[in-house]
């Protein structure tokens, strides 16, 4: 398979404790995947050896082919093509809605560049952004006084401006009202055109109303993959994830 | 107001002020001033290049550097022996002959020439930021502990300083200055130009820093105070924009040490340690951190004030000061024009036609706290 | 053979004279994230009360050489204790808890209240004042024929190693110190399960004080005291902390005297200034290899 992320043997482990053991992951090119799996599965740890936050102790992560992720820093990661929208919802609180998707366009910039004026594709850019994340009249407010789901919004906005390769996301829905997370669903589907995309969720229901691929964590390793029905029905999954949560529901 | 340029109000608002300042700076101080108070308030004028710098590394980017104090020396030292060596005309500095010292230390060569004695005054500090910021941001070591690694860092160059008698002086620091570019140093039209040019680099630093922070750069100086972590998931490195910044506020700091020694006619170890750094610090607090006229203002009025009580009651001053600290973060994290903008906001949303949205630019030039976070 | 050996000692007399000093903060800063600029003065405050209690309570009680053959020196050590820990209690109460979360605030504010201490000191006496030591402090342990180890040093090593002890009794052996880390890994958690947090909190930054009341006293054996004794500590003593890895006392106890080791042998190599510049050097090099310090725990999150 040609894939844009391709993980091989990956082990993470904190005093001794394998987070992720030997874990063998792969993402094509323009493909949807939802990542599940129960609590301390891994899943967040794997955002965080993608994205460069963890370095990996064994193991290889390959990226568009050519990129070796351990060896690129964070935020060169980010210049390559990976894009990840956190789990709290993480944008500058005292920059204004336009000022954070100013911000987050200019990330290839030189220091001296930024000193200047954006371009006016650039300016562009950032109002059909506005747009898409229906926040055309936020756009001088601080980002500190949105509401959560707005938040969750400008963070996905963010990320659009940058156009990456791959996007990563944590949990988008988590902490929303119905409607907020309904719009987000849409938003979802309207930026996977034309790349890939990693969601991590907890929310079932989200997952079955978007997901096609899903895998399964468990316990650091791969627990099985497959479209949506097929895993649901997976005894194992059942065993370790699911049969749990519903008994908990 | 137009929404791609948040920042820019009116061009009156924006220049009015500022012209006006100049005026007084200008024409009417040096016409009602003696040369005395003068020369006095030009010094002042240098401290408040200084805490423009700071401003700019403190107020904006959330990291408290405790070595402005230190840069501020090395530009003084480096304009200091060029100064020295002017006076000393083709022989050795004076001092130099009480350690039997015969031949100029190569350190000193390049002091010969002021074009390169300004340039290294203001590039000198900006070296020494830049690679003790390299070393210290890409370790990531954030808040606290930069504080504490610049504080050690000045003390350490103090003491190197104090250790170099036959180089430097050594306690005593560079004294003998006569002469500035052939102009008699003691001259009361000398004194004026001292002063003219003080008001002028000020004005043109200010501007400088006023425009970077309106500028994306400036925005993302303020993203990084709020969160570095997420500057860098966005795909910055926070180690170049924190080095230049570090960098630059050195600079600026370092210009200001040049301006500040054929005024004063001394540069010492004792002028660079750390109480010195730490009080460039309430300055900018007193004035209002995050605002580049509460910068200023702060330095002026402290330092005025200083030179008030501490020629009458000098046993008091350092009460107040310690006062000032203490008080000045408990009671006005904002400083001054901090407290003077939140309550014109306060009147602005009591307004019934302003909508919160329009007064939303102006909260984050001031809402800017040490820690970066909100309380 | 001999030099190296002296050399030895004097590191590890600097080492114990620096973790004196640093362990105060170890704890306010290490257990607490509070960073108090004014722990130099508390040191200095401790060093005043050895000084009031050698120089006029002894005299006063046991007459003129009181303060050489007395015990009023050992009595002034808790007493320094008791007295530098009051003032952070009462610090701590009006001032620090108000500034929680705020690192560089408390250290601006802290400041503050050092020079405000400092100047207190002043308008007593501005100038450097010397305390009597007690006789039996005076001389040196004959090791060999030409090294002698001064009492007073090996009174400091004795007398920080007992700290330690004490110290970590307190932490690891106490249901005070159990309640104290407790609130220190997780502030929510502890707080449900219904410990006081701010008992803990205030009772942490005054032993912190008080512990810079203890370094003040044996201060006062090395020389002169005065009104900016602190000042010329604090920077190290922070290095300590520092480099020690914050929140780890292993971590403090084996920066302190790795410093005192490099320093002493740098500075012999070298001159007293640029044996100070290197240890500089080194510790940020160091921080390039591991920015959280020698002990650092390496957590998931």
């Amino acid at each position: 398979m040609n894939a844009i992320l391709d993980a091989k043997g990956v082990t993470v482990s904190f005093d001794g404790f394998k987070v992720l053991d030997n874990l063998d992951f792969a993402i094509g090119y323009e493909e949807m995947r939802f990542l599940i799996g129960p609590n301390g599965a891994g899943k967040s740890t794997l955002l965080d050896i993608i994205t460069g936050k963890t370095r990996p102790d064994a193991g290889k992560i390959t990226f568009d082919g050519h990129i070796n992720v351990a060896r690129v820093s964070e935020h060169q990661l980010v210049r390559c093509g990976i894009g990840r929208k956190f789990q709290t919802p993480s944008v500058f609180s005292s920059l204004t809605v336009f000022e954070n998707l100013e911000a987050a366009i200019g990330f290839k910039s030189s220091v001296l560049r930024l000193t200047q004026g954006m371009s006016p594709a650039g300016i562009e850019r950032v109002e059909e952004t506005l747009e898409i994340i229906n926040l055309k009249d936020q756009r001088n407010v601080q980002a500190g006084i949105l509401s959560h789901g707005q938040k969750q919004w400008l963070e996905i906005g963010m990320l659009l401006v940058q156009d990456p390769k791959l996007l990563l996301l944590d949990e988008p829905v988590a902490g929303m009202t119905r409607r907020e997370r309904d719009h987000t669903g849409e938003l979802l589907h309207r930026i996977a055109r034309g790349r890939s995309i990693l969601v991590v969720e907890h929310d079932m229901v989200f997952v079955r109303q978007f997901a096609s691929t899903v895998t399964v964590l468990h316990m650091g390793q791969l627990l099985c993959e497959g479209p949506v029905e097929a895993v649901q029905s997976d005894a194992q999954v059942v065993e370790v994830y699911l049969g749990r949560t519903q008994k908990a529901a | 107001m137009n929404p791609l340029r948040p920042y820019r109000s009116s061009w009156l608002l924006d220049w009015l002020p500022f012209l006006v300042c100049g005026l007084i700076l200008l024409v009417l101080l040096p016409q009602s001033l003696s040369m005395f108070q003068l020369n006095l308030l030009g010094r002042f004028l240098t401290y408040a290049i200084v805490a423009l710098g700071l401003d700019l590394i403190w107020g904006y980017t959330g990291m408290l550097s405790l070595g402005q104090g230190l840069f501020f020396g090395l530009g003084a030292y480096c304009f200091g022996m060029y100064l020295n060596l002017e006076a000393a005309g083709k022989n050795l500095p004076e001092f130099m002959g009480l350690y039997g010292v015969t031949e100029l230390p190569w350190l000193w060569q390049p002091f010969h020439s002021p074009v390169l004695a300004i340039l290294l005054a203001v590039g000198f500090p900006m070296l020494v930021a830049a690679l003790v910021g390299y070393m210290v941001f890409r370790s990531r070591v954030q808040g606290v502990y930069f504080s504490i690694i610049t504080q050690a860092l000045t003390a350490i160059v103090a003491l190197l300083l104090i250790g170099q008698q036959q180089l430097i002086n050594g306690t005593n620091g560079i004294t003998e200055m006569r002469t500035i570019f052939g102009y008699k140093l003691s001259d009361p039209a000398t004194k004026m130009g001292l002063y003219v040019t003080t008001a002028l680099v000020l004005g043109a630093v200010f501007l400088l820093c006023r425009y970077l922070i309106r500028s994306r750069f400036g925005r993302l100086l303020v993203a990084v105070r709020d969160d570095e972590n997420r500057v860098r998931f966005v795909g910055y490195n926070p180690v170049v924009i924190k080095v230049c910044v570090f960098a630059l506020s050195a600079g600026i700091a370092g210009l200001a040490g040049a301006l500040f020694v054929p005024q004063v006619g001394i540069i010492a170890p004792k002028q660079i340690d750390i109480v010195a750094s730490i009080e460039i610090v309430i300055w900018v607090a007193v004035g209002g951190r995050g605002t580049l006229v509460g910068a200023v203002l702060g330095a002026l009025l402290v330092n005025t004030g200083k030179s008030v009580i501490s020629s009458a009651r000098p046993d008091i001053w350092q009460f107040i000061m310690g006062g000032l600290f203490v008080g000045v973060v408990v009671l006005f994290p904002k400083g001054i024009v901090g407290a003077i903008l939140d309550l014109f906001q306060r009147i602005r949303l009591s307004w019934p036609n302003t909508r919160p949205a329009e007064s939303a630019p102006l909260e984050v030039e001031t809402t800017s706290l040490a820690g970066g976070k909100p309380r | 053979m001999e030099v190296v050996l002296s050399q030895i000692f004097n590191g590890l007399s600097l080492g114990s004279i620096l973790l004196l000093a640093a362990l105060g903060l170890a704890f306010s800063f290490g257990l607490m994230k509070v960073i108090n600029m004014a722990h130099g003065e508390f040191i200095m405050v401790g060093a005043y009360v050895t000084y009031f209690f050698q120089m006029f309570l002894a005299p006063a009680v046991l007459g003129e050489n009181g303060a050489k053959e007395g015990w009023f020196f050992i009595l002034s050590i808790p007493a320094a204790f008791l007295i530098t820990g009051a003032l952070g209690y009462v610090l701590e109460m009006t001032l620090i808890r108000r500034l929680y979360g705020l690192p560089l605030d408390t250290l601006l504010a802290t400041w503050g209240i050092g020079l405000m201490l400092q100047q207190i000191a002043r308008s007593y006496d501005s100038r450097n004042v010397p305390v009597t030591s007690p006789d039996w402090l005076s001389g040196g342990l004959w090791v060999s024929e030409t090294l002698s180890l001064p009492y007073k040093r090996l009174f400091i090593i004795g007398l920080v190693i007992l700290c330690i002890i004490g110290i970590y009794f307190y932490l690891y052996r106490s249901s005070q110190g159990r309640r104290t880390r407790a609130v220190m890994q997780n502030r929510e958690i502890a707080s449900a399960l219904g410990v006081a947090t701010r008992r803990v909190d205030v009772l942490t930054f005054a032993l912190g004080a008080g512990l810079a009341g203890i370094a003040g006293s044996a201060l006062t054996l090395l020389g002169q005291i005065g009104p900016q004794l602190g000042t010329g500590y604090i920077v190290d003593a922070f290095m300590v902390v520092v480099l020690g890895g914050v929140g780890s006392l292993p971590g403090t106890v084996i920066a302190a005297f790795t410093i005192g080791l490099f320093n002493t042998f740098l500075e012999m190599s070298t001159t007293a200034t640029l044996g100070k510049v290197l240890v500089f050097v080194l510790i940020i090099a160091f921080l390039q290899w591991r920015p959280n310090g020698l002990m650092a725990l390496r957590s998931r999150t």
